[in-house]
């Protein structure tokens, strides 16, 4: 487990308050004890080798990792000072947002109504010059208004990765929420679509606090804040990304920075 | 190389009996087509609207059976419907793998029942259960005709459908699923604003497949359909799907014109069931294509 001296509170507001998580696939544990604090308003990357446990810790922070067969979490995660480990799982999703490292928007449904989902499959009903004006928003904020303003009612299937990636960020911020989680979304994006999301998350954390999970270190050093490094379950070290990639307190994530591993 | 090749033989075989398969679909065709050119000859197109079938003063006119086919099969669809899209989704979505499996494994013996006994099964209980809703109802209590028909054809296609349900609904991608999940779905909501659009069209495949069963089933709609061969003057009457008309009078059929015009319906059938097959086969088609 990673000692005291290596895990560092972020300064200024606190929204996610992570004490002694376990998260189980079976009785195989994929992350292990881990406790750290998520500064708000902020981008915290999380990083580390493939198969260390980052995925599956973002996936515990809304609750998505419980959908896994055989999936169990122990531990606590406030939210606000809440623990959502006791709240509804479907509350909890709509406050922590997701983007996943496919794109995938709805691939029977618009451009338009792929934005709304988060309230068209919840049944929420909106006026038309509401929708229209959450359209518009979501999109402004995801940097794609300007390419699709134009075919708002053809389908997302159509748009590039990239574009795509967009508009599954829009799908999520559409539903307003407090934190947008981040799963490795520009992995299966070219270098230039990659490069507009790193500029979007970079202006987003102005609204909303976001943790993404990248394999990619130079990645992690042009957008985050803060930087969290995981190994074979465990949080290894967490703190102020600058300080985390030129003094690194544990041996191991001063292996990972020098590429020595992943 | 060459014939003494053991693989080079097989594959020469395979080939041959494949092809085999193939002569055989289009020779029952030509067998129909040929059978029924008497008939064809005599009644033209008045045999599809014509609504008398009388054997004895030879006249003969198939819609009587038509619209029974198409009633009991059209029928038994809407009824099976329901069942088999909970069923379907239970299985895909709801109910724990290993429980899925039995069900599945259950529901696919279902399917291998002879039809001969869900036949005798529907005597010995739709037939009396028909009877006392006509009763309620105030209709002629038959307990046969169409509903019965139609209620055991729903029984049978049943496994059918819900096994094809089943598998479109676990062919939707998991990563739209948890996109559905992330936004705060109920697995409800997800079923129904993600997995069932997604589907739609292999549910609609699988329910035509279904569809093409019921239109050709003989054995147990011929025990319970009352074997009128008069045009249906309500849902609840009498009446002789093509199936069974053929099932009923071939062995008796004494006159040439009677034996061709029977054949004739057959061919009709033969049609029907295989435009049935092609479309749903299509719109399979075209979903792997996506």
């Amino acid at each position: 487990m990673g000692n005291r001296e290596t895990i560092v509170d972020p300064r200024g507001p606190i929204i996610f308050d992570i004490r002694n998580l376990w998260a189980y696939y079976g009785e195989k544990p994929a992350v292990k004890g881990v406790t750290c604090k998520i500064p708000e308003k902020r981008v915290t990357a999380v990083m580390g080798p493939s198969g260390c446990g980052k995925t599956t810790f973002i996936r515990c922070l809304n609750r998505l990792h419980e959908l896994s067969p055989g999936a169990r979490v122990e531990g606590e995660i406030f939210l606000r000072g809440k623990n959502i480990l006791e709240i509804d799982p479907v509350v909890v999703r709509r406050r922590v947002g997701m983007v996943f490292q496919k794109p995938n928007p709805f691939p029977t449904m618009t451009i338009y109504d792929n934005v709304l989902a988060g309230y068209k499959l919840l049944g929420i009903k909106l006026r038309r010059e509401e929708a229209d004006r959450l359209v518009e928003e979501a999109l402004r904020k995801a940097a794609l208004w300007d390419e699709v303003k134009d075919s708002l009612h053809k389908r997302g299937t159509y748009l590039s990765g990239g574009q795509q990636q967009r508009l599954c960020i829009a799908r999520a911020l559409a539903v307003k929420p407090e934190v947008l989680l981040m799963d490795e979304p520009t992995s299966a994006l070219d270098p230039k679509s990659t490069a507009k999301i790193e500029e979007l998350v970079v202006e987003l954390k102005k609204s909303v606090t976001i943790v993404i999970v990248t394999h990619n270190i130079a990645q992690a050093g042009r957008v985050s804040d803060y930087a969290a490094f995981f190994y074979l379950g465990e949080l290894v070290e967490f703190g102020p990304t600058s300080q985390l990639f030129t003094v690194p307190r544990d041996k191991r994530t001063e292996e990972f920075l020098k590429g020595k591993f992943g | 190389m060459g014939w003494g090749d053991p693989d080079r033989i097989f594959y020469r075989l395979c080939w041959g009996l494949s092809l085999g398969m193939v002569f055989l679909v289009i020779g029952i065709g030509i067998t129909l087509f040929w059978g029924s050119l008497p008939s064809l000859k005599a009644f033209g197109w008045h045999f599809l609207v014509g609504r008398i079938w009388d054997p004895v003063n030879e006249k003969f006119g198939a819609l009587p059976f038509l619209v029974g086919t198409l009633i009991t099969s059209f029928g038994a669809l809407i009824l099976t419907l329901p069942f088999a899209l909970s069923s379907g989704i239970f299985l895909a979505e709801y109910a724990p793998p290993r429980v899925a499996d039995g069900l599945s494994t259950v529901i696919d013996l279902l399917a291998g029942i002879p039809s001969v006994i869900y036949g005798l099964w529907a005597l010995f209980y739709l037939v009396p259960l028909v009877r006392w809703v006509e009763m309620k109802l105030g209709v002629i209590p038959f307990g046969l005709g169409l509903p019965t028909a139609s209620l055991v054809l729903a029984v049978m296609i049943l496994p059918y459908a819900a096994s094809i349900i089943r598998e479109v609904l676990r062919m939707v991608p998991h990563e739209l699923k948890e996109a559905a999940y992330g936004l705060g779905a109920t697995r409800w909501e997800v079923i129904r604003g993600v997995s069932i659009p997604y589907g739609l069209s292999g549910i609609v495949a699988g329910l035509l497949l279904s569809l093409g069963r019921a239109l050709g089933e003989t054995m147990a709609v011929t025990m319970v359909i009352g074997n009128r061969s008069e045009m249906p003057r309500s849902p609840w009457d009498l009446a002789n799907t093509m199936a069974s008309v053929i099932a009923n009078e071939f062995t008796e059929a004494s006159k040439d014109i009677h034996l061709s015009a029977l054949i004739e319906i057959g061919l009709l059938l033969f049609l029907i069931t295989l435009g049935v097959n092609i479309l749903a086969r299509i719109i399979i088609l075209r979903l792997q294509v996506r």
